[in-house]
Order: structure tokens, then C-alpha cells, then sequence
């Protein structure tokens, strides 16, 4: 029997493991849970993102000696095991907030997809390992030992955002086991985590994302300096690797983000009609830019005719579901998601062409571009990839709603009984503000720990480095 | 016979997370009671503070990792355990965050000491507060359902109190035991001889507490204390008591490499006769039989531990081998001498990657945009990641004018 023809015995037949107790903090449970995952996933981004970059700066001295290079490489790789270590403590939250918000959730599906957080436990420890010997091991290791020694880290990143959105994926889409009496049975794990349609592309997408987020703002840092007057060839050269990064990444981001919008369309069709704000069911659908949701369609917007079936099946005269085909209780909040939804799309665009630009004058004129206002747009590219990257997960998670697993838990039924959510919430915001500040803080420092004054390097640019 | 491996698992996850990572709480202890020695307050501070910082975050994995077997393979007692014990739990979950913030800001902030305070209390609390939570499961406090038990009783009791009480001692004592060890590496005569008598005594005092916690056991949940007097666990209990008196002489006799391993010893196998003396109840009224998963989640649980451990394990001894023996300690020496290089002449290399990346680019984008089954996409990301690889390489290196 399918999973949705579960779904309904399970609204029938009230009897999860736990049974559900009383809603009143499902909002602040749902903002508590994301507010986490805000936090948590910009810093990741580095986790991914930062050890490819560093390695390849070692590398680059290896192979030159440019001991630029290797300067790069050991500064960057501090900051790295800096945000490592905050990503650590934001990740742990997360774990247990799975468990304190979501008891429901975890006691009747933990058995399906649980081994992709256990998998996720065995990169991390492989992380952490390797990034302590690395940054720690800098001069005690022979060069090429410390290199290899690097390979781990960057593997793990990988293996680790695989594996959690493993987990994601099967949320979206639920398989791999039988529902009886609202838990789940005859669980199949393997299967549900990785032979699960909905997630490779959730996760080249956020492998893509990752390596914008972390290579815009490392940029928007140098983008920034150079404002202030130090643009050394240190800063050159890092600027140059953190920029290159992202602008290979922005212009593909958005052909990945057609194939997403194609698998919504497929797997999930309220999502997608959510995210368009589409009400009937439409063959030839438009999308709009702007505008607003208003119960049955979208007012105030600029229509173009067709659009969205385009792009949706590749088709300009295909049949869009709408929202009316489920009920109102079904339907996920459609202008949250819509909103979100258009604000990745705008940022994605903006970036990929802040990129071509890049790119452009990169290889056409063998330098890097020299415009103020370009340095301008790099140092906002940073904070509007992390929006982008924010806004795309509220179109994900809250264009699931109300369903936790997509067709067979809602989220009220997931949510934890215990009392006391309100003062969590308000202790985690003020936790989460002192972690930023001191982050915040931090990095600053850092980025002012003048250079080895050994290094040769035209010392024009550097003047600025020994306050 | 394969419901109980995952818990195996669990427990020495735990006996893992108690010895280590409980040395790196043990550290923030000392550096709140760093006086009374004959080493001054700063340096004992500052011993206590470099010796962790390499592997506290390895260390702390152990926790995620007892978390997520717990859910994977008793998903319904997690389920009960996080929204009964709430409470200690997200105080456990704030300690860790304000611990991890500490370590990261405390190179750059020597002597601040807003940081250090809250480096050292939240060393005690979050050992407390995970103490109380193994207290509460073992004084069966914790219901099935969701947030059945009482929110403040089932963790605020005598056996809960008593757990995290020695949760701390043990920490104490256990990274009192290795900063000594790590002074005498370091040749530092008076932090080792301060450590070794803080060790002594952190020893002595952790003894006190466990003999004193069984009384408490007796009193607060007999049925527990009928699993410690009797058969496997009444042996577990006496070789936990056995060891612990060695890391004493051991400590003594400043061999404190046997002192750490006999101290596991007695972690291992006090949290060992808990397992047995509860067996085969996890919570009340749920076996670990019937908490269990079905039979191919466990088996996928045992086979990714199996895969696991062969990567871990090498790793780990790799890491605690460069750590131990000081080659991760911050250096002061001359860097080691830049290798043999080659000119790189790029310019001419470049023309046949720039021609890949543009291949892989179309091809890629032609396969992500038109496909539509799996084969396709995978050629089509590999085409995307392989142009953004190439295309990175060449703007890197493309020499500048
Ligand atoms: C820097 C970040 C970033 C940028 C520039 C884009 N995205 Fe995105 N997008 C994400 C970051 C992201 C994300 C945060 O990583 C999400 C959330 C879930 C996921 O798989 O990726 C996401 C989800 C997501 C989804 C929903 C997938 C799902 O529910 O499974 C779609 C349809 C798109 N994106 C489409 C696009 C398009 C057409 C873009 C074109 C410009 C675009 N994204 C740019
Ligand atoms: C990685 C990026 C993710 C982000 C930014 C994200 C974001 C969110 C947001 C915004 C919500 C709140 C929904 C609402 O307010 O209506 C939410 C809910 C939730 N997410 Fe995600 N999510 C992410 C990934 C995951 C993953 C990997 C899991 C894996 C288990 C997960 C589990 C949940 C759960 C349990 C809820 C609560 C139920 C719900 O409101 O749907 N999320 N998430
Ligand atoms: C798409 C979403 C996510 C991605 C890509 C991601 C990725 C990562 C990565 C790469 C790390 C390593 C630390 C670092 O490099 O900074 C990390 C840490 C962590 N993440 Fe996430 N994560 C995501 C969401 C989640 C969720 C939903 C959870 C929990 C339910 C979680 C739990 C953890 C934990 C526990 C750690 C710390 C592990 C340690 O102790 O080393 N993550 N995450």
C-alpha cells in the first residue's frame, strides 16, 4: 500500500507510539527550530567550502613555493577550526532539539532515518580528527603528510551535508517503510535515505550553495579591505581564490535550481504551487514576479503567460496542479514560501551575473576587475547569498507544511508535550546574539594578526598591517 | 541477542564520551579551583587551559554519537527520555554551546576573566546536568510517552543529585590525572607535583561519592541496587572499586600513563554493571527487546558502526598519538624548510583546460537541464563540477598583469 494511503489511517487512527499532546507551543517549537538551523547551516557552509580553499592554497605552495601561498593557507585554516568549532556547538543543538521539539517525530520515524545522522556522527568524528591535526600539526608534520592529512577534512565535509540531507530528502519525501499505528515499521533505512529521489538534488544544490556562501562573504571581507586602503598582493591573492570560488559556483546554481524546481513539480505539487501561488489547476501556467497571495491567486503581480509550465515540466502548455486540489488544512502558508522562494531566485540571478562579470574581465583582460562599484556588489554579494541561502530552505521546510513527513506526520503531531519552550526559545536567541557578537569579535581579531613581516611582498599594501 | 548490540554501542559510547571528554570538563574545574598549589594561579590556569585544545572537539563526537544510536535504534525511549528530561537536557545543550565559544575565543582573550568563568562553570554544569539524566533513567524516572514523567522531580532526585555529583568528581579527577602527566612531559616539576596531589584527592573524594551513591542507590531505587548486589553486576561493581583504588597507587608511583587506562577501567565498568543491573528494562515498562528498531535498522546500525570503526579507529589512534606525545603543542621552532619547487610555467597549460571546462560546461548543463532520470543527472553534475573545477583552476592561476 502506498505511503499517502497510510497517511490517512494515520489520521484516523490517532494512536502514535507517544500521542500527541497539547499544540500550544507548535509555533514557537517550529521558529525554535529554525532558528537554529539558520544559525547553524551559514556556518556550515565553511565547513564544506573552507578546507577545498585551503588545501588548495597548501597546495599551491607546494607547488610553487610561494610562501604567500602558505601564509594563506595558515591563516585561513585558524578561522576554519574557528567556525568548525562553532558549527560543532550549533550542529549539537540541533541534535538535541530533534529530540526536545520533535519527541513525536523521532520515537516514530528515528528507526528510518536515523542511521543518516549516525553516518553524519562518523564524519564528524573523521573532521574533527583530521582538522585538529591539520591546523594544529601546521610546522611538526612533514608539507606533504600535512597536505594529506588536510584530504580527510574536506571528504568529510562532503559525506557530512550528504548524509543530513539524506534525512531532509526523506522528510520531503517518505519511503522505505510501513506505517502501522502511526510508527513507522519494517523499516528499510538504506533504501529510504539513499535510494530517495528527492534528495540529490537538494544536496548538489546546497553543495553549490555552500561553496557561494563561504566563497562571497571570505571575499566581501577582502572586497572590504581593499576600501580601507589594504590591498597588498596577500589580499590580492585571497580575494582572487575566495571570489573565484564562488563565481565558478553562481552561474550553474541556477540550472541546478531547474532541476530542483523540476522534482517539486513531480514529487510535490503543493510545494510547487505554493511556491507560484497558483490556485486552480492551470495548463499553460504564468508566473509571477511580485505580488501577493491573496486565498486564490496572486494580485498585484507582473504575469508572464506560460512561464511557470515551462519551466516547471519543460513545457510551455503543461498542466500545473494548484492549491485547490487539497484542502485548506493542507495547504502550507503560501506566501511565506512564495516570498522565500522569489528572494533566492532574485539574489541567485544578481550573483550569477556579479559572477560573469567576474569572470569576464578575469580572462578577457588577465587582471582583476577595478571598479569601486564592483567591489561594492562583492562585499553585499556575501550577506544576500546567506539570505538566498536561508530563503531557500524556508521554501523547502515551510512549503512542506503542515506535514513534518511529507504526507504522513503532520508537524502537530510531532511536536513535544513538555512545557517551558518559551524560555528555551528566549534563552537560545540571547545565547545565539552572545555567540555572534563574539564571533563577530573574533573574526575581527583575526583578520588583524599582522602578516610574518618575513613574507616578501610589495610593502606598499601592507603598510596598514601593523596596526 | 542483535536488540542489545546497538546498546553495547550506546554504553561505550558513553564510557568513551565519560573518560575524554570528561577529562576536558575536568580542565575547566581546575582552571576555577586553580589555587592551593605551589605553581601560581596563572600558570596552573594556562596549564589546564592549552592541554585540550587539539581534541576537545573529537571528543566531544562521542556524545552525538550515543545521541543518534540512541534514536536510530530505540527511537520510542528517545523519544520519552528527551521530552520528560527536557529540562536538563537543554541546560546540558546551553553548557555545550558556551564551552565551545570559550575554546574558540580563549587564544585570542588570555586573562578575560568573564571567559574564563564561563568556560569553567559551564564545564561543571553540562556534566552535571548529563548526569542527572543518566540518574533519571536509572532510578526509572522516565515514563513512555511524550513528556510523561515529571519535569522537575524526574531529574531533581537523590540518585539523579548523586550521578551528576560524580559525574563532576570524576571529571576532576580524571584530567587532574593527565595534566599531571602532560606537566611531567612538559618537564614542569611544580604543576606536576600540584596535579598529582589534586589527583590524589579529586581520587579519593570520587571513591567517597560512588561508595556513598550505592547507599543512595539503596534507598532511591531498590531494584537498580538488587542488579548491583547480585551475579554479573556485584562483579562489575568490585573490579570498578578494584580499579580505582590502582589509579590511586598508580598515581602515586607517577605512572600515569596505567593510572588513565585502570581509570577507564573503573568508568567502563561501573557504566558496564548499570547496563547489566538494569537489564532488561530500559525504561519502565519497556524492555530494550521491545524499545528496539526493527531487524534491518539495527542491522544497518551494526554494519555502519562495523564500517565506521574501521575508518575511526586508526584515526583516532593517530590523533591521540600525535597528541600525546606533544606533536600537536603549538610550535615554536623554525618552520620546516619550503620544498623543492618547480617554476610553474601555466600559461601554456591553460588552453587545454580552458577547452575542458568549456566542454564539461556544455555538457553538463545540456544533461541537468534536459535529463530526466537518474544517469542523466549524475553526468550532468559531474559535467557542472568538473567545469566549475576547471574554470576555477584556470582564474587562479592565470597570471596577472
Ligand atoms: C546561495 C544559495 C542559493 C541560490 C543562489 C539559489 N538557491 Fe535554490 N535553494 C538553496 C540555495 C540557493 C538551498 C538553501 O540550498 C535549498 C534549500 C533546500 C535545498 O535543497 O536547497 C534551495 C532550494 C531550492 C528549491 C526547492 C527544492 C526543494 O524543495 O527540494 C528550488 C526549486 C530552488 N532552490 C531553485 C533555485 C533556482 C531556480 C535558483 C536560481 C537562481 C536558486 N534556487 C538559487
Ligand atoms: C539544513 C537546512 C534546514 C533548514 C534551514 C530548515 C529550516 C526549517 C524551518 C524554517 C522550519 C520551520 C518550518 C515552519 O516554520 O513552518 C523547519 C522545520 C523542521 N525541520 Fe527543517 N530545515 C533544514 C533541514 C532540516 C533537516 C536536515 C532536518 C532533518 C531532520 C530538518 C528537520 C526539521 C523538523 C523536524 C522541523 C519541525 C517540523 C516542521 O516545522 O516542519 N530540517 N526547518
Ligand atoms: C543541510 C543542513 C546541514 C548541513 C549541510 C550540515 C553540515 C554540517 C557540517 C559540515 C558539520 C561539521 C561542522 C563544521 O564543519 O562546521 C556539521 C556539524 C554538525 N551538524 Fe550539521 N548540517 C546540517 C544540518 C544539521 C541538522 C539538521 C542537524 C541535527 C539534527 C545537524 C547536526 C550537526 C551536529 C550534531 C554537528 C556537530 C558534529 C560534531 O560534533 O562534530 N546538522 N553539520
Amino acid at each position: 500500500m502506498s505511503v499517502t494511503a497510510w497517511a490517512s489511517c494515520l489520521v484516523t487512527a490517532a494512536g502514535t507510539p507517544i500521542p500527541p499532546a497539547e499544540q500550544e507551543y507548535l509555533f514557537l517549537a517550529r521558529q525554535m527550530q529554525a532558528l537554529s538551523l539558520a544559525v547553524h547551516i551559514p556556518l556550515v557552509c565553511f565547513g564544506v567550502a573552507f578546507p577545498v580553499m585551503v588545501l588548495y592554497s597548501e597546495w599551491r605552495y607546494l607547488r610553487t613555493g610561494d610562501v604567500m601561498y602558505r601564509a594563506l593557507a595558515r591563516r585561513w585554516s585558524k578561522v576554519m577550526l574557528a567556525l568548525f568549532a562553532v558549527g560543532v556547538v550549533t550542529g549539537t543543538i540541533l541534535s538535541f532539539e530533534l529530540g526536545l521539539l520533535w519527541p513525536n517525530f523521532m520515537a516514530s520515524f528515528g528507526n528510518v532515518f536515523g542511521l543518516g545522522f549516525a553516518l553524519e556522527g562518523f564524519s564528524f568524528f573523521i573532521e574533527a580528527i583530521f582538522i585538529a591535526i591539520y591546523v594544529y600539526g601546521w610546522d611538526r608534520l612533514p608539507p606533504r603528510l600535512h597536505l594529506l592529512c588536510g584530504i580527510p577534512v574536506a571528504i568529510a565535509g562532503v559525506a557530512g551535508s550528504l548524509f543530513v540531507i539524506a534525512v531532509n530528502g526523506w522528510m520531503n519525501h517518505p519511503s522505505g517503510f510501513t506505517l502501522r499505528d502511526g510508527r513507522a515499521v519494517a523499516a528499510d533505512p538504506w533504501n529510504a535515505l539513499f535510494g530517495n529521489p528527492f534528495f540529490w538534488h537538494e544536496w548538489v544544490h546546497m553543495y553549490f550553495a555552500a561553496f557561494m556562501v563561504a566563497g562571497f562573504l571570505l571575499a566581501g571581507a577582502y572586497a572590504w579591505g581593499r576600501s580601507r586602503g589594504r590591498w597588498g598582493r596577500y589580499e590580492r591573492l585571497a580575494l582572487t581564490i575566495a571570489l573565484t570560488t564562488a563565481a565558478v559556483a553562481a552561474p550553474l546554481q541556477p540550472v541546478i535550481g531547474d532541476w530542483a524546481g523540476r522534482e517539486v513539480a513531480r514529487l510535490q505539487p503543493v510545494k510547487l504551487a505554493a511556491m507560484e501561488g497558483l490556485g486552480p489547476t492551470t495548463s499553460g501556467a504564468p508566473l509571477h514576479f511580485f505580488g501577493w497571495y491573496n486565498g486564490s491567486e496572486v494580485i498585484y503581480g507582473i504575469a508572464i503567460p506560460d512561464l511557470l509550465s515551462l519551466l516547471a515540466f519543460h513545457d510551455p502548455a503543461a498542466t500545473v496542479q494548484g492549491l485547490d486540489t487539497v484542502p485548506v488544512a493542507d495547504r502550507p502558508p503560501v506566501n511565506t514560501v512564495r516570498f522565500a522562494f522569489q528572494a533566492m531566485v532574485g539574489i541567485g540571478s544578481l550573483l550569477a551575473l556579479l559572477s560573469v562579470i567576474y569572470l569576464y574581465v578575469r580572462f578577457r583582460h588577465r587582471r582583476l576587475p577595478t571598479s569601486r562599484w564592483f567591489y561594492r556588489a562583492v562585499v553585499a554579494a556575501g550577506p544576500l547569498a546567506v539570505v538566498a541561502l536561508i530563503a531557500g530552505w524556508i521554501t523547502t521546510e515551510v512549503g512542506r507544511q503542515p506535514w513534518v513527513v511529507y504526507h504522513v506526520m503532520r508537524t502537530s503531531q510531532a511536536v513535544t508535550g513538555a512545557r517551558g519552550i518559551p524560555i528555551g526559545y528566549g534563552t537560545l536567541i540571547v545565547v545565539y546574539l552572545c555567540l555572534a557578537v563574539a564571533l563577530a569579535w573574533l573574526l575581527h581579531r583575526l583578520s588583524r594578526i599582522p602578516l610574518d613581516p618575513d613574507l616578501d611582498v610589495d610593502l606598499d599594501g601592507q603598510a596598514d598591517h601593523a596596526s | 541477542m542483535l536488540p542489545e548490540i546497538p546498546m553495547v554501542f550506546i554504553l561505550l559510547g558513553l564510557v568513551a564520551y565519560t573518560v575524554l571528554a570528561g577529562a576536558d570538563f575536568g580542565a575547566g574545574f581546575w582552571t576555577l579551583a586553580a589555587g592551593g598549589g605551589q605553581a601560581s594561579r596563572t600558570a596552573t590556569r594556562d596549564h589546564a587551559r592549552h592541554a585540550m585544545g587539539p581534541v576537545w572537539e573529537a571528543n566531544h563526537v562521542w556524545l552525538i554519537f550515543v545521541l543518534v544510536i540512541c534514536w536510530t535504534a530505540y527511537p520510542v525511549a528517545f523519544g520519552s527520555i528527551a521530552s520528560t528530561l527536557a529540562v536538563p537536557l537543554f541546560v546540558a545543550a546551553v553548557g555545550i554551546i558556551l564551552r565551545g565559544a570559550a575554546y574558540v575565543l580563549r587564544p585570542q582573550l588570555r586573562d578575560a576573566r568573564a571567559i574564563e568563568s564561563l568556560f569553567a562553570l559551564s564545564s561543571i554544569l553540562t556534566p552535571f546536568a548529563l548526569g542527572t539524566v543518566v540518574g533519571a533513567i536509572a532510578s526509572g524516572r522516565v515514563p513512555v510517552g511524550n513528556a510523561k514523567g515529571d519535569p522537575f522531580t524526574s531529574w531533581l532526585n537523590p540518585t539523579s543529585l548523586m550521578i551528576g555529583t560524580l559525574a563532576i568528581a570524576t571529571s576532576a579527577y580524571l584530567a587532574a590525572v593527565y595534566l599531571a602527566a602532560d606537566a611531567e612531559r612538559l618537564g614542569e616539576r611544580e604543576l606536576e607535583r600540584d596535579f598529582r596531589s589534586r589527583a590524589m584527592w579529586a581520587g579519593v573524594v570520587t571513591g567517597a561519592l560512588a561508595l556513598a551513591g550505592l547507599l543512595v542507590v539503596r534507598v532511591d531505587a531498590p531494584s537498580l541496587w538488587a542488579g548491583f548486589v547480585s551475579g554479573a553486576g556485584l562483579v562489575m561493581v568490585i573490579v570498578s572499586g578494584a580499579a580505582g583504588l590502582a589509579t590511586l597507587v598508580l598515581v602515586r608511583r607517577r605512572r600515569y600513563g596505567s593510572a588513565r587506562l585502570s581509570a577507564a577501567l573503573a568508568v567502563a565498568a561501573i557504566v558496564a554493571g548499570w547496563g547489566v543491573a538494569q537489564r532488561p528494562a530500559f525504561l519502565p515498562g519497556l524492555t530494550i527487546e521491545q524499545a528496539a528498531a526493527g531487524r534491518s535498522t539495527l542491522m544497518a546500525v551494526v554494519v555502519s558502526v562495523a564500517i565506521g570503526a574501521v575508518v575511526l579507529i586508526p584515526s583516532l589512534v593517530l590523533l591521540f598519538g600525535l597528541f600525546l606525545r606533544g606533536h600537536l603543542d603549538e610550535a615554536h621552532e623554525p618552520q620546516a624548510p619550503a620544498p623543492d619547487t618547480r617554476p610553474v610555467s601555466g600559461a601554456q597549460r591553460l588552453r587545454p583546460v580552458a577547452a575542458f571546462a568549456a566542454v564539461s560546461f556544455l555538457i553538463g548543463v545540456a544533461f541537468t537541464l534536459f535529463g530526466d532520470e537518474g544517469w542523466a543527472f549524475t553526468i550532468g553534475v559531474a559535467g557542472l563540477v568538473t567545469c566549475a573545477g576547471s574554470t576555477f583552476f584556470l582564474a587562479v592561476t592565470l597570471p596577472q598583469d
